[in-house]
């Protein structure tokens, strides 16, 4: 956990009372709705289908319990009793008030969260891997940087009025959890030859209309640079990225119409004239941030205690331990995936009474930590092995046990046309019929890993392009019709799914998925290659074949 | 249009020459940049005081020739919404030196002041008489700043570490 000081906290509050001040000259008439539009955008206010939607910000995934309890406080006090956990660890609350919104940032701000920057043309919330400080095996905490960037991006007086948003993603292990090739700007964290930490920087990724996976800009960008390379790109997007044509205004399609080493050389050329100036961060000043995050004293535990070995022996516990907890870097330790996805459930949803049941969780057994990851799902970050059983009960009884993590049932989906007003077809109903249609978890277990991503319009915040099976809802002469595309991935070896054929009709979508799935399971090498290196190694075609021959 | 300078009201000392006019033999003149660059010499070479109005599509390096014998830069927002100049701002200001006269115009308000002052702009064009009024209380609004720009204001890292070192030392 980073802990703010009385310099983050005074922001913060100067925030809020600059968005009071901005709320009342609109309730006034003082500012126009147009002016007004992108001052709410920039506090993470959308006008939706029935009400304005309220996004607010967990940079870099980490909560902590008293956060969590707040934002169960914000869902009742001013909300329906319930949020919803983005793709990019963000919370949004679909029915606030207008009149009501400086009271809730208030009442965020006290525990130091707040909804800045999370839609509007500047730079959002700084995304990182959900395990991150507790993944085996990682270079090192990747929050730290990414705290640096979100102090540095907050309120940015160049980049505050970007051609279109900007997004960051940064990992710092061989799997990237937080899918940084499809981020306008993405750092994966590795050493150099000598030792020094620094990052590859990827630029240009992004889904929508116009979809691109990152390209590297540059192999390694040492830590002392970060800020002022990453400044250089910012400079050069915000000259010289289209404004024009909204659909043509991400720095993927600046990259693209540059192609990659005109825009590299831009960079460059920008970076040599600044490289040495105030951006540079010394060693000092990195390590007064890794002083503020918090890490648990761990304790000496056995890799197998008793407790465990005895839950064992309860098939039920057994199948949720082998799908829901993950290996810890501290023997005696534990990662815990909490799913949000119970069958026949909106994804990503979550009431305010298992907000606080999963905060008190989190204060009895992962010392008060709380993960969020971009597939939509929680996580408790330090469990102690042996109170793995005890964790189990209380989470099945707030109904957060769901043993389908990384399966089939475990679907991305955005909001869609119940409540988006970008939305051209629902997409949490095709959701939850397929949550049903693949309820069985052993058959899910038979299948293995498979991801579903579901968006309800091109803007693609499902992420279906990177789906290993993508649903995209359209519209066509007034019916709702989704195109299925298969072989999408957001890792490290991140790839565009391909589409499969003509779209289907809303009711067929879940027997188009049953199809694919089947062929799959009939096409496999072995139990043990998953659905993606399956199509990866037959391509799309023999899955075309098999659910366009009946149709 | 009311014009801030040094956080008050003021009167605009430039007068701003439409396209095609005549030029007054004296004075300080505010010029478009076809006709700016189409004789800056001899424009620049007049009694008055002289500004230039850079469109926010066209590279700051072509205007560093001249920005010695000019009096005023003036920067553009087609809408508040385009935020180019800002860039321009901060390179005029920081990579080249510029300390003359730096205007915001076009579609100027209340809630980028803040951004524009840090971002090296002095003298401001703004739309609204209440956000000109409103100018000296909202410039004010901020005491943390996480950036490091030409303004030369601390930013939190810089101020993070005086405070750390004067705990350190006791004080």
């Amino acid at each position: 956990m980073y802990a703010y000081d009385e310099i983050d906290r005074a922001l913060v509050n100067e925030r809020v009372s600059e968005f009071r001040d901005q709320v009342q000259r609109r309730l006034s008439g003082e500012l126009s709705e147009d002016e007004f539009k992108m001052l709410r955008l920039q506090n993470g206010v959308y006008l939706q289908l029935h009400a304005y939607m309220f996004r607010v910000a967990i940079p870099y995934g980490t909560l902590s319990s008293k956060q969590l309890r707040r934002l169960a406080h914000v869902a009742r006090k001013y909300d329906r009793g319930y949020g919803h956990f983005t793709t990019r660890q963000n919370i949004q609350f679909n029915w606030i008030k207008l009149a009501d919104l400086p009271d809730a940032l208030a009442d965020l701000a006290e525990v130091g969260i707040h909804s800045m920057q999370t839609s509007g043309n500047n730079t959002r919330n700084v995304t990182s891997d959900q395990w991150a400080g507790v993944a085996p095996g990682e270079i090192e905490d990747p929050r730290i940087w990414a705290e640096i960037l979100r102090q540095y991006t907050t309120l940015h007086p160049e980049f505050s009025f970007l051609p279109r948003k900007f997004k960051f993603a940064i990992t710092a292990s061989a799997h990237d959890r937080s899918a940084v090739k499809i981020h306008d700007l993405g750092l994966r964290l590795h050493k150099n030859a000598a030792g020094e930490t620094g990052f590859e920087v990827l630029v240009g990724g992004g889904l929508g209309r116009t979809p691109f996976i990152a390209k590297t800009i540059k192999p390694f960008v040492h830590g002392r640079d970060l800020l002022s390379y990453v400044e250089a790109i910012m400079r050069v997007y915000n000259q010289y990225g289209r404004r024009d044509n909204i659909y043509k205004a991400r720095i993927k399609i600046l990259v693209h119409e540059l192609g990659i080493g005109k825009f590299a050389k831009e960079v460059e050329e920008e970076w040599q004239h600044m490289r040495d100036g105030a951006l540079k961060l010394d060693d000092e000043v990195v390590e007064d941030i890794r002083a503020r995050f918090f890490y648990p004293r761990y304790e000496k535990l056995p890799h197998m205690p008793d407790e465990l070995k005895e839950a064992a022996h309860d098939p039920l516990f057994e199948r949720w331990h082998r799908n829901a907890v993950f290996t810890h870097k501290v023997q005696g330790y534990a990662i815990v995936t909490l799913s949000l996805k119970p069958v026949g459930g909106p994804p990503g949803d979550a009431t305010a009474d298992q907000m606080d049941a999963i905060a008190d969780l989190a204060d009895k057994y992962s010392f008060g930590e709380i993960r969020v990851g971009h597939e939509q799902n929680l996580a408790l970050p330090h469990v102690k092995k042996a109170d793995l059983p005890a964790l189990w009960e209380a989470l099945d009884k707030a109904g957060l046990a769901t043993p389908n993590v990384n399966l089939v049932s475990d679907i991305i989906a955005c909001p869609g046309l119940d409540y988006c007003s970008l939305a051209n077809a629902r997409s949490i109903p095709i959701a939850q019929e397929l949550t049903r249609r693949f309820a069985n978890l052993d058959t899910a277990n038979l299948i293995g890993r498979l991801h579903i991503n579901i968006s309800g319009c091109i803007n693609a915040c499902g992420h279906h392009h990177v789906g290993h099976i993508g649903i995209l809802g359209v519209e066509k002469n007034g019916e709702e019709v989704y195109q299925i595309t298969i072989g999408g991935r957001a890792d490290e070896n991140a790839e565009l799914g391909t589409l499969i054929g003509p779209g289907v009709r809303h009711v067929e979508v879940d027997d188009v998925v049953e199809d694919i799935v089947e062929a799959y399971l009939a096409l496999r090498a072995s139990p043990d290659e998953l659905f993606i290196d399956t199509v990866k190694r037959l391509g799309v075609e023999p899955f075309r074949e098999r659910v366009y021959a009946t149709r | 249009m009311p014009l801030v300078k040094g956080g008050k009201i003021l009167d605009d000392s430039f007068a701003q020459v439409a396209d095609g006019a005549d030029l007054p033999t004296n004075g300080a003149v505010l010029v478009a940049v076809a006709r700016f660059l189409e004789k800056p010499d001899a424009l620049l070479a007049r009694a008055g005081k002289v500004g230039v109005i850079w469109p926010n599509n066209r590279d700051v390096d072509d205007l560093v020739p001249y920005l010695d014998r000019l009096a005023a830069v003036a920067l553009v927002f087609p809408t508040f919404r385009d935020g180019r100049a800002y860039s321009q701002a901060r390179l005029l200001r920081e990579r080249f030196s510029w300390r003359g006269e730096l205007r915001a115009t076009g579609q100027v308000l209340r809630d980028q002041f803040v951004f524009m002052l840090r971002a090296g702009f002095d003298a401001f064009e703004v739309k609204k008489q209440s956000d000109a009024e409103a100018f000296a209380q909202t410039a004010k609004r901020y005491s943390v700043f996480y950036q490091p720009t030409g303004d030369g204001r601390l930013t939190a890292l810089h101020r993070r570490m005086q405070l750390r070192h004067s705990e350190r030392a006791g004080l």
